[in-house]
């Protein structure tokens, strides 16, 4: 069972990676446009061949 | 972008929303410029689909020297970023080209509060849930552990639940602690001091368990009371959000800068707000006034409507003041401008103001109304509790244990989101169909209303004349002398004759009316006086008089013309039973004539600000809940007195600011709002009742001790989710 005693910390570490990643997002606008970004991935960034 | 070059058209290139047209502001004074990048916002109406951001984004950058555009479709703005001189009329003009409605936008301090409000709480959510998980992650193993696991491990697991929880508790609960502690101080309470109570004991009690190695720990249980009690507070904040930025972006739509003569005499074009008392304002004909004037220069005929309600332009000069909302039809004129409240009418209204929206703070939301209930209850239930245990033998500990278990689970989770995710769901439907709740209560209180007030002037009728006399060929002479004017009545008999030809030699006296040369021959329009008819019928409505020199005068009547919908939406009012009047500033034979029209019985005309409170306010004290609808600064006191209210989204900002809901379109919105708002006040009632079934059965499992942690988790989040999912139903059924 000491085996824990490394799991619970990597566990903790991935979720606060998560955490990390989640308050980044906020903090840098990426909830600002919600609808936008659903249609800006159907933009082409090229020009018509 | 390829769908901007397969679609050639103006607007949207899907067709989802017809092309936009406006009056184009001076933009120039919304531009800021810092270290040489001068960056503007607009607010961009028409935007609908992924070919609208494209089409918008490449125009902008297409333009020289501009250096980033992003427009944001979800709350239609967009931001232009260039390098070197004033690129701001060009962006307005080639936006405008494309199709869509511009208006400049500038944000408020309390949208920026707002903002940061709703950021603050999303980031305590992210860190509950963050919190939760990984507690959920160790207490799913003792509970699965039960029997098997030995004392030390469990304790170590409760022990690191703990010092995950601590943190959080403080960080995301510091919402909670700090309002429950603001109202304590005054020795009132909230719905957030059972729930700060709640939290600190659950933890406390863990704590203590956890030392003990005791088998029972609520830190997932305090943990999911904080989430899901967040979760309802970040949907609360951004409905308000919401409602207030659209609210805001409807009164920018009207135009928000002034031309201002310098002292050194150059005009220049300034934002509205920078205006300081004692500038001296041009007001160009056809401009509408964006603040009070008092006129030092210049003679002109105004329209009233929006501030008195009055239809019928009145001339004005120089030594009378003129307030915001009112336009300038013909002549350009000078005026100081007035610092705020100064005057007799304004401070008036905003005196009634005040009244108003101090008498309905005093409301009380069905949310409050449950809560003053049940916090006694439940807190009384948990003391009878401890005390009974007590007496039968149990040892303190156990007692504390059964006392705080049946606190936490009968916290008021489902009760704090039963509202504001009905409200939430309430309003997104209300919101697609251009209404913009300003309260979350308001639909509560829409809900309730037995009586209903409308103003006339814009609110009932369309606020311009309209030609409704037999015309000849006159007609097509009359309106080359009108095309000159910018009078209603002018635009009236353009309307109907369509493009065509001038007269030469075009003058328009303020008041009066127009003359010009038509194939040599003077013509006039105007006033009865202006034309020279002696003895003029008394008319109903407006009239015009049109004559050649020594001809026989021809009159034009005009009258104010219903809303397409008025009939429909008052037709609603009646087959349920609802009474309805009219309270119009506007003159006798007008309000009667739109009474009879709407087969309204009850009306009043030539009704002052304060004649519009004295009425509700005598309405109020028969009981009555009443509803107006109202548009103009003469209603805004009747708006912020009655128990709900209304304004339509051409309405003065002052009107939009006391209603409750301002809607876009027309009055069919109104039966539509009422429909969603009799349909979230039942679904509110069925999740008040659903929360306190819920309480029904857990109350006794605690109380008699059978609560674990692992069953209260199961019972808050399973209340939690039929709440959210019952108030999703809202979306269903037509409007």
């Amino acid at each position: 069972m000491t085996i824990i005693v490394y799991l619970i910390p990597v566990a903790l570490g991935l979720g606060l990676l998560g955490l990390i990643a989640f308050l980044w997002s906020v903090n840098s606008g990426q909830y600002e446009d919600l609808d936008g970004a659903a249609h800006r991935i159907l933009m082409d960034d090229d020009a018509p061949l | 972008m390829t769908d901007a070059v397969l679609s050639p058209g103006t607007g949207c290139p899907s067709g989802l929303e017809p092309a936009a047209t406006s009056e184009l502001g001076d933009l120039s004074a919304f531009v800021r410029s810092q270290s040489g990048l001068s960056t503007l916002t607009l607010s961009i109406r028409g935007a609908k689909c992924g070919g609208c951001i494209s089409k918008i984004e490449t125009a902008m950058l297409a333009l020289p020297a501009v250096e980033d555009a992003r427009m944001n479709l979800s709350n239609g703005k967009l931001r232009v970023a260039w390098r070197g001189h004033n690129l701001a009329p060009l962006i307005g003009s080639r936006l405008t080209e494309l199709g869509y409605g511009v208006s400049a936008f500038s944000e408020d301090e309390s949208s920026k509060a707002r903002k940061s409000e709703e950021r603050q709480l999303l980031i305590a959510m992210g860190v509950a849930a963050f919190a939760l998980a990984n507690i959920m992650l160790l207490s799913v193993s003792v509970w699965g552990g039960h029997g098997e696991m030995g004392a030390q491990t469990r304790t170590a697991l409760h022990a690191i639940s703990g010092l995950i929880a601590f943190p959080v508790l403080l960080f995301s609960g510091r919402h909670f602690f700090q309002s429950a502690w603001s109202v304590l101080k005054h020795g009132r309470a909230n719905m957030d001091v059972p729930i700060s109570l709640a939290l600190v004991l659950a933890f406390g009690v863990s704590v203590w368990e956890t030392l003990n190695d005791g088998a029972h720990a609520y830190f997932d249980a305090s943990v999911m009371l904080l989430f899901f009690l967040l979760v309802g507070r970040f949907l609360d904040a951004r409905l308000r959000r919401q409602a207030h930025a659209a609210a805001h972006d409807l009164a920018a739509l009207q135009n928000r800068s002034v031309t201002r003569r310098s002292a050194t005499g150059l005009l220049e074009s300034i934002r509205a707000d920078d205006v300081r008392e004692g500038d001296e304002i041009i007001l160009a004909a056809g401009e509408r006034a964006v603040i009070d004037l008092k006129i030092s220069d210049g003679r002109s005929s105004v329209d009233e409507s929006l501030v008195t309600g009055e239809s019928l332009p009145r001339l004005v000069q120089a030594g009378e003041t003129l307030y915001a909302g009112t336009i300038n039809l013909d002549q350009p004129m000078t005026g100081k401008a007035l610092g705020e409240a100064s005057d007799s009418l304004l401070s008036e209204i905003a005196g009634l103001l005040e009244a108003g929206e101090q008498k309905r703070a005093r409301y009380r939301k069905i949310a409050d109304k449950a809560v003053s209930l049940y916090v006694p209850f439940v807190h009384s239930a948990a003391g009878l509790t401890l005390i009974t245990w007590l007496m039968l033998g149990a040892s303190a500990r156990e007692a504390i244990l059964v006392a705080v278990a049946t606190l936490i689970i009968t916290c008021p989770c489902a009760l704090a989101l039963a509202a504001p995710v009905a409200q939430v769901v309430a309003s997104g439907r209300l919101f697609r169909n251009g209404v913009y709740l300003r309260s979350g209560d308001a639909l509560e209180r829409l809900a309730e209303i037995d009586h209903v007030v409308f103003d006339k002037t814009g609110t009932l009728t369309l606020g311009t004349p309209h030609l409704v006399s037999e015309h000849g060929p006159e007609l097509a002479l009359a309106a080359r002398l009108a095309r000159a004017s910018r009078h209603p009545l002018s635009r009236a008999i353009v309307a109907i004759a369509g493009p065509g030809a001038m007269a030469e030699e075009i003058e328009e006296q303020p008041g009066l009316g127009v003359q010009g040369l038509i194939d040599s021959k003077r013509y006039r329009l105007g006033s009865a006086e202006w034309v020279g008819v002696p003895n003029p019928p008394n008319a109903q409505g407006p009239t015009l008089w049109f004559a050649e020199d020594k001809a026989p005068p021809i009159q034009f009547r005009f009258e104010d013309q219903l809303q397409d919908d008025a009939k429909t939406a008052l037709d609603r009012f009646e087959r349920e039973g609802i009474p309805v009047e009219i309270l119009s500033g506007d003159s006798e034979a007008a309000v009667s004539r739109v009474a009879e029209q709407l087969a309204v019985s009850t009306w009043q005309a030539k009704v002052s600000p304060q004649g519009k409170v004295d009425r509700l306010s005598t309405l109020k004290d028969q009981d009555k809940k009443v509803l107006m609808v109202g548009d103009g600064l003469n209603d805004a006191g009747a708006l912020a007195l009655a128990h709900a209210s209304l304004a339509p989204g051409g309405a003065m900002d002052v009107s939009q600011s006391a209603s409750d809901a301002v809607y876009a379109g027309g009055l069919s919105a109104i039966p539509s709002i009422l429909n969603v708002s009799h349909r979230t006040r039942s679904i509110m009632l069925q999740n008040f009742g659903l929360a306190a079934a819920y309480n029904l059965i857990a109350v006794p499992i605690a109380v008699t001790g059978h609560v674990t942690p692992l069953i209260a988790a199961i019972a808050m989040s399973a209340s939690s989710l039929i709440v959210t999912l019952n108030a999703l139903r809202i979306n269903q059924g037509s409007a």
